[in-house]
């Protein structure tokens, strides 16, 4: 602890050193964004810049966070696979299925009727995303709590219905497998690997921003497929396994 | 030229789909597709590596070429060392993949998937020409390996090696966050010839110092280098073997790697009148983790714990001939890392072996038993001695140019560095082959009784079986075969130190990014082996060869020591050995002293 | 008043690493690896802005007015999603170590030593 202590009055003291190099908050006069800022709307057709950046012009960093997206939640799956001696609890009956307590005929319908709304506004940032913040990442992270909500309405078992682990997986991996092939389309299509392929549009209308949406889509796929599998493997370990395992 | 981009998503287009398809798709099918995947990328990385020998080129993803010299889009700058990463690191993946054949029962496809993600991560990690790209690819890196390391979840050793492995290099990653921000800020660009471009001629003021260590501390976290590789041992005991072979065999060199690329892109120009005060600070450091892991890789009984160390050892080694910051330096790493990486994939492969054949991965436990499989013990005496860098073969050559370039650098006593680690490793080995497959020595330790239960603890399987299928045998006689004879090929070594030397031209790295120009280089006088360089070598050699001999030969004489001769090495040692504890919070505290220690130094010493 | 986010950064950068060091619980130091990563998140931001500055979406302002930086939030994008999937694995990771160990603490996860 002591080590940690002396280690660490070191290290702020060199961290604030450095930062003290920063140009003061507010005053930041860098090129690349400038750039950026100036010729987004004009080269693209997107309003969005932030999204334009994502899809289009650092798409490849893109391509790598989505991937690391695709293989933690693998990881997940890994790690909390079932082993020798664990099973599955028996299902009881249908009015109890793993319910939590506090669930209520209230919640229950409450939250049922907030599903249709999340998955609007879901759908909706996803598409919209080269005209107001928005894209496939936040779209996809509202859509994976639409069926989250049928678990919180007390019915973990219908959740798996309504989401089943093979459907999302498949889901996942092809909404990883399409936003690849976008940018492979962009190789095959345009010459260069990840060029926008598709026409740009106009400016603020739905379909600007030429493959901006295509990728959002694809990411959105795969945002909403990935949290699913991950909520559903932990309240698997949570609800479902029990037994202990045999080492 | 389009392939570039093809060798980082054609293995993520292989592992998504084997993901979709993997709950019905037999183990055959899952093999089949990992491995042919894998064969493709080493024969697209391999294309690039020949393509860019003499025209290292930029490929600009999306078609956004620089604007003015300001870099708008994301580049791909390969150049020969970047391409040769890359290739070493697709030949071991795929040679991973061939062997986990017959060696593993992959738990459907997803073991496949998260190798291949693996692979694409090393790709784009050593072709890429962007900053935030790295680190991206670094994440990407980094996430797949916890999941791998933490395979055989019946285990409580896995889950903690992973927990220890993830949340050290998590903290890693975010110090390169932060250096990558400090950067942005001074520079408003991200790709790194243009920020190199943009600190050229300013001198280097505290905000590009500390960026500097920030970034160093987080890849050098990745590298195991002291005091921030407390994880990599930890990880190695428990990681399945196939995975052992890509930590050691080339993720680890990956964070070296990127030390000297962000040095020689980015940080030459600024700091170049203070070139020998940043060689001091990084001999020091390798020297320090050469030494350390060579005497924790001696003092091992447990199989991948004792290759750990050794690693951990060459990293030191490496380091200190990046820090050398000559081209012949550069060349005689680059040389060495091929040579090792494939000499330590084999041997982790061989542990394997052992570990498949008797279920223990205890040198004790195994005393004698290799008797059964002469072929294995061959090879891995054969390894040892290519550890130590035996003369003739490819880790011979690098290590006489690291000679070469330490004495360019009025550094006479580091190949007495480099001598001690090859002893201590090559010995390691070499006393493990003369006690697991000669029955030599004795075959209990009194002391060490707690220490066999954690070598029991995290193995792989506890069945024994009758038989070892000769591909488990055939993949690392195949390895050890390349790294014989990688340094013979004519051409090889001149053709590394060319490509060391462009990577050292920073002048012509902006150029050739940035401008598009093709690049002239300087024709490079190929170096020449001297008399000494053998010496050196061959008496690395002998002296693993003693320290073997006297350690299993030996014993018999201990009793006899006085104790104030075995003393206080003893309590050193058992001292060193306490801090390797496996508890977080310790790597984390040596974490925080390891990133002011390197930041606090660079301040002083480098203004 | 200008130094003061970054300065915010620096303390959670050490209060987050403070915290991984001194946990009794697994959970705890993977929360606290989660502050460390948000240190990096209030240094992007802190970077980017420029006083006056709107949002860089240009939907209803003209295209030439002052915007703040549109790079340093996507990489606070990515920043985000890999801290997300990171925090994941080692959440699943906790929860296994649970069963095998029967404790969170880290000094009970023996293991590993040598």
């Amino acid at each position: 602890m002591v080590l940690f202590g002396v280690a660490a009055v070191g290290f702020g003291v060199v961290l604030v050193y450095g930062l003290s190099g920063l140009p003061a908050f507010g005053h930041y006069h860098g090129v690349y964004g400038k750039v950026i800022n100036g010729i987004g709307v004009t080269e693209r057709h997107a309003t969005d810049l932030v999204t334009a950046l994502n899809f289009d012009i650092r798409g490849f960093d893109t391509l790598g966070e989505e991937f690391i997206l695709f293989g933690s939640v693998l990881g997940v799956v890994l790690i909390l696979r079932q082993m020798r001696g664990e099973h599955d609890r028996p299902r009881q009956h249908e009015a109890d299925e793993h319910t939590f307590a506090g669930a209520s005929e209230a919640l229950r319908a409450l939250s049922l009727a907030v599903i249709p709304a999340i998955l609007a506004i879901g759908i909706y940032i996803v598409v919209h995303g080269q005209l107001t913040p928005g894209g496939g990442f936040q779209g996809g992270v509202i859509l994976a709590a639409g069926p989250l909500v049928v678990f919180l309405a007390g019915r973990y078992l219908r959740m798996r219905i309504v989401a089943p682990h093979t459907l999302v997986e498949i889901g996942e991996a092809a909404g990883a497998l399409g936003y690849a092939l976008v940018g492979l389309s962009g190789l095959v299509l345009a010459g260069v690997f990840f060029k926008n392929f598709l026409p740009l549009g106009i400016a603020g209308h739905l379909l600007s921003g030429g493959q901006m949406d295509l990728a959002s889509a694809a990411v959105g796929l795969e945002v909403s497929g990935a949290f699913l599998v991950a909520f559903g493997e932990f309240l698997d370990q949570a609800m479902v396994v029990s037994g202990s395992p045999r080492s | 030229m389009h392939i570039v981009a093809l060798a980082v998503v054609v293995p993520m287009i292989g592992a998504a789909v084997l993901v979709g398809i993997r709950l019905w798709s037999p183990r055959l099918l899952n093999d089949l597709i990992a491995g042919g995947v894998a064969l493709a990328v080493v024969t697209l990385c391999a294309i690039l590596l020949a393509r860019s020998a003499h025209h290292p080129f930029a490929y600009w993803m999306g078609g956004w070429r620089p604007n003015d010299a300001v870099a708008i889009g994301i580049s791909f700058s390969v150049d020969q060392l970047g391409a040769g990463m890359a290739t070493l690191a697709a030949v071991l993946v795929a040679a991973a993949l061939i062997y986990s054949w017959r060696y593993f029962d992959g738990a459907d496809g997803l073991f496949h998937a998260l190798m291949l993600l693996f692979m694409a991560a090393m790709a784009g990690f050593c072709l890429t020409g962007d900053l935030f790209n790295m680190l991206v690819f670094f994440e990407l890196m980094g996430a797949v390996a916890y999941a791998l390391t933490a395979y055989r979840i019946e285990e409580r050793g896995p889950l903690q090696g992973a927990i220890n492995f993830a949340i050290s290099n998590s903290v890693g990653a975010y110090a390169i966050f932060t250096g990558i921000a400090l950067l942005y800020a001074r520079t408003g660009a991200l790709n790194m010839a243009q920020i190199g471009h943009a600190l050229d001629g300013h001198p280097a003021d505290p905000l590009v110092i500390v960026a500097m260590s920030l970034l160093f501390i987080g890849f050098l976290t990745k590298a195991a280098a002291v005091p921030v590789h407390f994880w990599l041992a930890d990880a190695h005991a428990v990681a399945p073997t196939p995975v052992c072979v890509l930590f050691s065999g080339v993720m680890a060199e990956l964070g070296l790697y990127a030390v000297a690329r962000l040095y020689f892109t980015i940080f030459a120009g600024a700091l170049g009148p203070h070139a020998e005060q940043l060689q001091a600070i990084l001999v020091a450091l390798g020297t320090v983790t050469a030494i350390w892991g060579g005497v924790m890789c001696y003092a091992q009984r447990h199989l991948k714990r004792l290759l750990a160390f050794s690693t951990i050892s060459h990293i030191g080694v490496f380091l200190c001939g990046i820090g050398l910051l000559s081209p012949r330096g550069l060349a005689g790493v680059a040389t060495w890392v091929a040579g090792h990486g494939l000499n330590k994939a084999a041997l982790f492969m061989l542990v394997g072996v052992l570990l498949h054949r008797f279920g223990t991965v205890d040198e004790f436990e195994l005393h004698g038993r290799g008797r059964e499989i002469r072929v294995a013990g061959v090879l891995f005496g054969i390894g040892g001695l290519l550890l130590s860098a035996v003369p003739g073969v490819t880790s011979f050559f690098g290590k006489s140019l690291l000679d070469s370039a330490a004495l360019e650098a009025h550094d006479p006593w580091l190949p007495a560095v480099f001598v001690i680690s090859s002893i201590l490793t090559g010995g390691a080995v070499l006393r493990v082959t003369g006690r697991v497959f000669m029955g030599w020595g004795a075959s209990e330790r009194e002391e060490d009784v707690q220490v066999a239960g954690a070598a029991r603890e995290g193995d792989e399987e506890t069945t024994r079986r009758d038989h070892t299928p000769p591909l488990m045998l055939a993949v690392p006689a195949v390895l050890l075969v390349g790294s014989i004879v990688l340094g013979l090929i004519g051409g090889v070594v001149p053709g590394i130190e060319r490509a060391a030397a462009h990577f050292h031209d920073h002048a012509a790295y902006a150029r050739w990014v940035l401008r598009g120009q093709p690049a002239h280089f300087v024709p490079v006088a190929t170096s020449h082996v001297e008399a000494f360089d053998y010496l050196y070598a061959a008496g690395a050699t002998v002296g693993a060869l003693a320290l073997a001999a006297l350690t299993l030969f030996g014993y018999r004489l201990l009793p006899r020591t006085p104790s104030a001769v075995l003393g206080p090495p003893r309590t050193a040692l058992a001292a060193l050995r306490r801090l390797h504890s496996g508890h977080i919070g310790d790597y984390i505290a040596w974490w925080t002293a390891g990133a002011a220690a390197l930041g606090g130094a660079s301040l002083v010493l480098l203004r | 008043m200008s130094f003061l986010p970054f300065a915010v950064a620096a303390w959670l950068f050490l209060a987050g690493l403070y915290g991984i060091v001194s946990s009794r619980s697994l959970i705890r130091a993977i929360l606290s690896l989660t502050v460390v990563q948000s240190a990096t998140y209030v240094v992007l931001l802190g970077v980017g802005y420029s006083k006056g500055g709107q949002a860089p979406i240009f939907a209803d302002i003209p295209q030439t007015s002052k915007a703040v930086d549109p790079v340093v939030q996507v990489l606070v994008l990515t920043d985000v999603v890999i801290e997300a999937t990171v925090t994941a694995m080692l959440l699943a990771l906790a929860v296994q170590a649970h069963k095998r160990f029967g404790s969170l603490d880290p000094q009970d996860l023996r293991a590993l030593q040598d």
